[in-house]
This record gives structure tokens, C-alpha cells and sequence, in this order.
């Protein structure tokens, strides 16, 4: 175990746990609102205060937990569940037209900025959580499909997946049997690294009110309610806003540690 | 006069102990050999002469060269002494040099670091060293546009460019062709004279250690166990571990006859061909002729060799024969079916065919257990044992190949590379094919571990008649494992016949040279 994995796998268990408890409990009701106590500062009654609808923000944070992490979690659901078998397909048929079919599409892909296209999928089609799932998700695939055709090209070469063909294994076979289990370690870094893009996207999306809609809480939502009270009542930006950073750069830590820990030959090779 | 003196060395890594007070010397102008297998602390201690231990590594005793104790130099100053009083040469030259400097550039450094000089002169120099290791190409070429054996006479031109006192080199030739390998020790041996230096050669090949040095040195995990000039070393082995060495190097196994039997496989006259990249963008693309006129058989049961240095086709035909790549020409049969059938495999032609690799450390998937690692040859029957059958099946393929039961529930890497060729010959024996193809598979394997193995070749082919393509650029291995051997050059096959009559009397000039090239142990009592 290494220091990065310890401090980012407890930050990300910390967030994890918060959203989970809000499906049970969170210290008050989001959608009730509760003008006279405004914009309090945190006390012992509302641990991290009120926003301008006087909504405790402690619960606003756990219900936006909920909603960054689904949201960025089936987004990079899709960007694999799509962008692998993509990769694999391609490895196995290297070098042939449908090799060169994918990997040009992944550059189409890759060749616009992935929050712009968001924005305008979201615009077409209107802003919602699931939109912005599809958005993020697309643009998760191509980065499955190349990593995953990177890692799976030098296996093809070992003499396990020759003898696999000696036995008469077809190519899906040996892809899903031999080349999948062995690039598994890099897929769940890159995982953990797309997950934390994934939240990003999200907060970036609501925060200019194109993700989840109101009364639905999310911290990118927060961030852009608390952007013209920032001066009176500093906490309401800060809180989500720190969030957002806890919550990113533990999974980045995680990632890191991940890798690290799950490959031992990288750190190796690095120095 | 000594020239390096190690006295009394021991080395700890982690608190794992490696080296066991080693004490060697080497004169100038004199060439010591360490030897041993895998694990034996020789390059260890090579490493330590050169001051390149790893951070974690705890030495003790002295090593004293010219004067100097290289246990207590600084890191300054024994940078300064690489290159310059000392060089080394390592095994694998596909990876020593840096492939954007010419070469020429490359050896140049190596002064321009150690010497104030003009830039115009080490460069001067540089060309007139990689004239004098032999090379004929210029200096202005990169190191992708050379040969294995071209890249090794660079990588030493580095490490003599500055007349060193002392070189090390760690398994020169073992990357290496047999004629290309002869060369560079004639070269290595000639330098040691003109240049009156001393050279410490680290190698696990008994048959180069016993033509070239003048002192053998034998270690066996970490300890010195036997040292001494070469000819009385050689004349009377005291220690069993030496003794054990160079009978496993000469190691001969003695197969069943054959019996007359029907044809399994033929191959005739094959031609396959590589597209190469274009020359222009619109021109045609050029075709390289990796076999040519290829045609032999194997009959039942009969054991069959093919030599051949490196690139000359032996990867491809056994690749065709597998059935895994078309051929442009010619037809390859078992018992009259063809072996390729396009994307379809034909899992009839295929079931009589398995192969054995070379690379025991990449010829298994690291995250199948090992019962699930033999039995996927399974896959190419129509009805798949299972249950009892299976399991007992696994128990027969392990026992045959002399490992436990027990093993079936373990992974790859919990087994030595001995080990693992024991369970690739296993993988490939449990669907009884009439054909193995043993692609270099003893050549990764340490002397007397390949002995084991040979000889477990040898036994299984008294159990049951079993037909097999050995290939291996090892002669002396092939002359005792086969009946029939196939000489191949660039594609073709020059020369077959039995065995013994081709090694005896080799017919074409090829196989002259092949065989007078290999390093031929001399002839001891053990």
C-alpha cells in the first residue's frame, strides 16, 4: 500500500459514503425551504450553513454526491462497456480496414473539444442529468477504445495467445479469454482518472445550468447559485467548490496509487 | 602483474545474500571467465567491479583494481573510471546503443566525456576504433540500420575507445548467431592482446568458456566453488558441482529407434512472402521471400531438426505448418488434409499438431491456473472431457512431464523456467497429437535444467511414438534429439539428412561453417 492510494481511496470512500447515507438520511429536507435563516454561517445547527434559500448546504453536498458520482459513473460505464470491445476489436484485426475504421473515428471523436460538444448536445437536446451522461459518456470512448488497443497490441504478440490459436481459439475468444483479464489493472486506472474527469464534466455542465436540473442538487449548481453571493456569504461557494476538489483529487490519488500498487514492473520501468 | 584483485567479496541485497566471498584476479592481457547458471551472483559480480550495484546493495571485502579499492571510490570518481580504466559490454545490443545518434557520435561521447579534445578529433578516432572492431559500414549510420552482431562490435568500440585496462563483458555473444557469436570472440580475443588488457567474461556457455579463457572461474549461488587455469581446470574437475555442469553441457540422450511408418507431415515446395513498406507512395510494394522452395516430411513418430541462424525462416515456416498464416505457394498436408482453411480453422488437422515455445516466462496467460493452462488444447476436441476425465487427464499430463498433482492448482510464476517447459510439453501432450513442433525450447533454459528436459523429450518418445520438428540453433542439441536435421538459410532449406551423416559430413558449404563455427567443448572425463 502506498501513501497516495491510502489518502485518495479514504477521500473518495469519505464522498462515496455521503451520498450513499443521503438515499437514507441527510440533516434536513433539500426541497423544503426556509428563507428567514438565509445565508447562515456553519453552527452547530447547519455544520456547514444555509444558502440563499436557507437549505442546509451539508445535505445539498450529500444529495450533489449522489448525483456527480451516477452521473459520472455511467458515463464511464458507457465509455467502456462501448470503448473496449471497440479497442479489443481492433487489436485483433490489426493493421485491416476495420482497424483503421475505429481509429479514425476515435480521432473524429478526439478531435473536438469534449465540453464544447457536450454544451451542444445538451443544447439540442435539452438540459437534463441523462443528456449529460450521454455527453460525457461519448467522449469516454475513444479513450477506452486507443488504451485499450495500445494494451491489448504487445499481447497479441506473446506466444500464450499463439498457443491459443494453435488450439483453435477464434479471435474473439482469445480477446475476451487472454487479452481482456490481462489489461484489467489498466482499465480500472483509467477508470478511476476518467471517473474524475467525469465529475468535472458533470459540475462543469450544471454549474452553467446545462446538467441536473433544480430542485435536483448538484455541486456545479451550487457553485453558480453561490457565484453573486460569494462576497456575503463566502461559504456557499467555498463548500461545494472544495468538494469538488476533495472528491477529484482523491480519485486521482486513488488512480495513481492504483496503478502503482496493481503494477509493481510500472514504477520499475519509470525510474 | 594483477590488474584486478577481488578478495573476500560479499554482497547483501535487502538481507538476501548474493555473493558469498568471491575472490578472483585477473592479470592484463589475461581472460577470465565466470561461469555458471542463472542465480550464480556472475553478474552480480561484474556489476560490482563496475561500481554499479544497486542503492539497496551492501558489499563487503575489497576489489582492488589498478591500485584503487572500488568499494570506497565515490560515485565521481568511479564515473570517471568508467569508459576510462574500465569498460563493459553488455548482452543485449539491440538495446545498448541509442537509436536517434549515428554510431560514430555514440563512441565519439564516450572520449569527448573522459578526454579534452576537439570534437573533429574524437570523432577521428571514433571511426578509426569502429574500423579496428571490424566494422565496415561508416560511421554516419544509426544503429537500427545494423545487424545484431554489427551492433555488438559498436558496443564495444564504446567500451575500448579508451583503452581500458580493464573489460567486462556480460554474455557478449549470447544474443547472437553461432557464426556472428565466433567473430566477436575472435574479435574480444585479439583486443585483450594488442591492447595487453584484462577481460572479465561472464558467461553461461561452457563451449566459449573453455576455447577462450585462460582462467575459468565456476560459481554457483554466490559462491566461488571452483577456479583455475583452463586446461588443468578441464583436466581435473574437483568440485561435483563443476563436474555436473560440463556433463549437463554434453549432455546426450538416447532416443528409441524408429520404426518405418506412413507419412504424417509434407510440405511442398512452399514460398511465403512479406509485403514490405512502399518505396514511393503510389509504387508497388516490394515482396520480401521469407521461405522458398521449402519441401520435407515428417513420417510418424520420426524426430526431426532444423538449425538455421536467426531470420532465415524458421519462425515462419513453423508458423505455416501451425496452419496460423497462408502460404503464397505450395501446400502443406497432415495425413492429405490441408493446414490452412482460411478464417475457419480445422480443428481435424489441428488437433494433431502442438507447439512448444521458446520463452517460458510468455508462453502462458500469468492469470489461468495451471490445470486451466494444459487443458486448452481441449478446445480443439469435439467432446471435451470434463468432470473425473478431465481431472484425471491432468493428473497423467503433469505426471508424464514429471510434476506433481498437486500443481494443477497453482500459477505460472509459483514455477522455474525448467518448470514451466515441463508444463508447456504437458500442454501440448494432453491431446496426444501426432506432431509437436519444439520451437527453441530447451534455449532459454539453463544447462542442467535443459539436460532434465531433453531427456524427458527422450522418455516420452520411448512411452508413445511421437513425431516432432525440433528447432534450435544449437547444434549439439539437435545432434542428440533428432534422427533426420534440416539446415536452413535465408529462406531456404540447404541441406537435410540424418543427423549424424550431416554433422559428419556436411555437404554444402553452409553447413560447413555452421558447424565449424559452433563452440565445441573439448573433451572430458567427467
Amino acid at each position: 500500500m502506498n501513501r497516495n492510494l491510502i489518502i485518495g481511496s479514504t477521500l473518495t470512500a469519505v464522498f462515496l459514503l455521503l451520498a450513499a447515507a443521503s438515499f437514507f438520511w441527510t440533516p434536513y429536507d433539500i426541497q423544503s425551504l426556509d428563507i428567514p435563516n438565509k445565508l447562515q454561517s456553519p453552527s452547530g445547527g447547519n455544520l456547514l450553513g444555509t444558502d440563499h434559500f436557507g437549505r442546509d448546504i451539508l445535505s445539498m453536498i450529500m444529495m450533489g454526491a449522489r448525483t456527480s458520482i451516477a452521473v459520472a459513473l455511467v458515463a464511464v460505464g458507457i465509455g467502456m462497456a462501448i470503448g473496449v470491445p471497440l479497442g479489443l476489436l481492433a487489436a485483433a484485426r490489426h493493421g485491416s480496414l476495420l482497424d483503421e475504421l475505429i481509429m479514425r473515428g476515435n480521432d473524429l471523436v478526439f478531435a473536438f473539444p469534449s465540453l464544447v460538444i457536450a454544451i451542444l448536445i445538451t443544447a439540442v437536446f435539452g438540459a437534463s442529468a441523462v443528456n449529460a451522461i450521454i455527453a460525457i459518456g461519448i467522449f469516454n470512448i475513444p479513450v477506452f477504445a486507443r488504451l485499450s488497443r495500445a494494451a491489448a497490441l504487445p499481447l497479441w504478440e506473446r506466444d500464450f495467445i499463439l498457443a491459443a490459436r494453435v488450439c483453435g481459439k477464434s479471435p474473439t475468444r482469445i480477446s475476451i479469454e487472454h487479452i481482456l483479464p490481462n489489461m484489467t489493472n489498466l482499465m480500472i486506472v483509467q477508470g478511476t482518472i476518467q471517473f474524475s474527469l467525469g465529475i468535472l464534466a458533470e459540475a462543469a455542465l450544471s454549474y452553467i445550468g446545462l446538467g441536473a436540473q433544480p430542485p435536483t442538487a448538484s455541486w456545479g449548481r451550487m457553485l453558480a447559485d453561490a457565484q453573486t453571493l460569494v462576497s456575503i456569504a463566502p461559504h456557499t461557494a467555498l463548500v461545494p467548490g472544495f468538494a469538488i476538489l476533495l472528491m477529484v483529487l482523491g480519485l486521482n490519488l486513488m488512480g495513481d496509487g492504483l496503478r502503482d500498487w496493481l503494477d509493481p514492473r510500472i514504477r520499475v520501468t519509470r525510474a | 602483474m594483477t590488474l584486478l584483485a577481488i578478495k573476500d567479496l560479499s554482497l547483501t541485497i535487502d538481507d538476501t545474500h548474493i555473493l558469498h566471498d568471491v575472490s578472483l584476479t585477473v592479470a592484463h592481457g589475461e581472460i577470465v571467465a565466470i561461469t555458471g547458471e542463472s542465480g550464480s551472483g556472475k553478474s552480480m559480480t561484474a556489476l560490482s567491479v563496475m561500481g554499479l550495484l544497486p542503492h539497496n546493495a551492501n558489499p563487503s571485502g575489497s576489489i582492488t583494481l589498478n591500485g584503487t579499492d572500488i568499494l570506497q571510490t565515490s560515485e565521481p570518481d568511479l564515473c570517471n573510471m568508467r569508459g576510462n580504466t574500465m569498460g563493459m559490454v553488455f548482452q543485449e545490443p539491440m538495446t545498448a546503443l541509442n537509436p536517434v545518434q549515428t554510431i560514430g557520435a555514440q563512441v565519439a561521447e564516450t572520449i569527448l566525456i573522459h578526454e579534452k579534445t576537439s570534437k573533429a578529433d574524437a570523432q577521428k578516432r571514433a571511426a578509426a576504433i569502429l574500423e579496428r572492431v571490424g566494422l565496415k559500414v561508416p560511421p554516419s549510420r544509426y544503429a537500427h540500420e545494423l545487424s545484431g552482431g554489427q551492433r555488438q562490435r559498436v558496443v564495444i568500440a564504446m567500451a575500448i575507445a579508451l583503452r581500458p585496462k580493464l573489460l567486462i563483458a556480460d554474455e557478449p555473444t549470447t544474443a547472437l548467431d553461432v557464426t556472428t557469436q565466433a567473430r566477436i570472440l575472435d574479435l574480444l580475443r585479439d583486443l585483450v592482446r594488442e591492447f595487453d588488457m584484462g577481460l572479465l567474461i561472464i558467461t553461461h556457455d561452457l563451449a566459449v568458456v573453455a576455447n577462450l579463457a585462460d582462467q575459468i572461474v565456476v560459481m554457483q549461488k554466490g559462491n566461488v566453488v571452483e577456479a583455475g587455469a583452463t586446461a588443468h581446470l578441464l583436466a581435473h574437475m574437483q568440485h561435483p558441482y563443476t563436474r555436473a555442469l560440463f556433463g549437463a553441457s554434453s549432455h546426450m540422450v538416447e532416443l528409441p529407434p524408429t520404426l518405418a511408418s506412413s507419412p504424417l507431415l509434407a510440405v511442398t515446395n512452399v514460398a511465403r512472402d512479406y509485403p514490405m513498406a512502399r518505396k514511393t507512395p503510389l509504387g508497388p510494394r516490394p515482396m520480401f521471400r521469407a521461405l522458398e522452395g521449402i519441401t520435407f516430411q515428417i513420417d510418424q513418430g520420426e524426430r526431426i531438426g532444423l538449425v538455421g541462424e536467426s531470420g532465415c525462416g524458421k519462425s515462419t515456416l513453423t508458423r505455416a505448418i501451425l496452419g496460423l498464416e497462408d502460404v503464397q505457394s505450395g501446400t502443406i498436408t497432415v495425413d492429405g488434409a490441408p493446414v490452412f482453411t482460411g478464417k475457419q480453422p480445422n480443428l481435424d488437422v489441428r488437433r494433431k499438431m502442438q507447439v512448444v515455445f521458446q520463452d517460458p516466462y510468455s508462453s502462458f496467460n500469468p492469470r489461468h491456473r495451471v490445470d486451466r493452462l494444459i487443458t486448452e488444447p481441449f478446445h480443439l476436441l469435439p467432446n471435451p472431457p470434463s468432470g473425473t476425465a478431465r481431472d484425471e487427464a491432468i493428473t497423467n499430463a503433469l505426471r508424464d512431464v514429471g510434476l506433481s498433482p498437486d500443481d494443477a492448482t497453482k500459477y505460472i510464476h509459483e514455477f522455474s523456467g525448467g518448470q514451466r517447459q515441463r508444463i508447456a510439453i504437458a500442454r501440448a501432450l494432453i491431446i496426444e497429437p501426432a506432431l509437436i513442433i519444439f520451437d527453441e525450447a530447451v534455449s532459454a533454459l539453463d544447462v542442467s535444467v535443459r539436460a532434465q528436459v531433453l531427456d524427458l523429450i527422450a522418455d516420452l518418445c520411448r512411452k508413445r511414438p511421437l513425431a516432432y520438428l525440433f528447432i534450435s540453433h544449437d547444434l549439439s542439441v539437435v545432434r542428440t534429439v533428432t534422427d533426420k536435421v534440416m539446415v536452413m538459410k535465408a529462406g531456404k532449406i540447404v541441406e537435410q539428412g540424418e543427423t549424424e551423416t550431416v554433422f559428419t559430413n556436411p555437404q554444402h558449404q553452409y553447413t560447413q561453417t555452421l558447424i565449424a563455427a559452433a563452440p565445441k567443448l573439448p573433451a572430458i572425463t567427467v
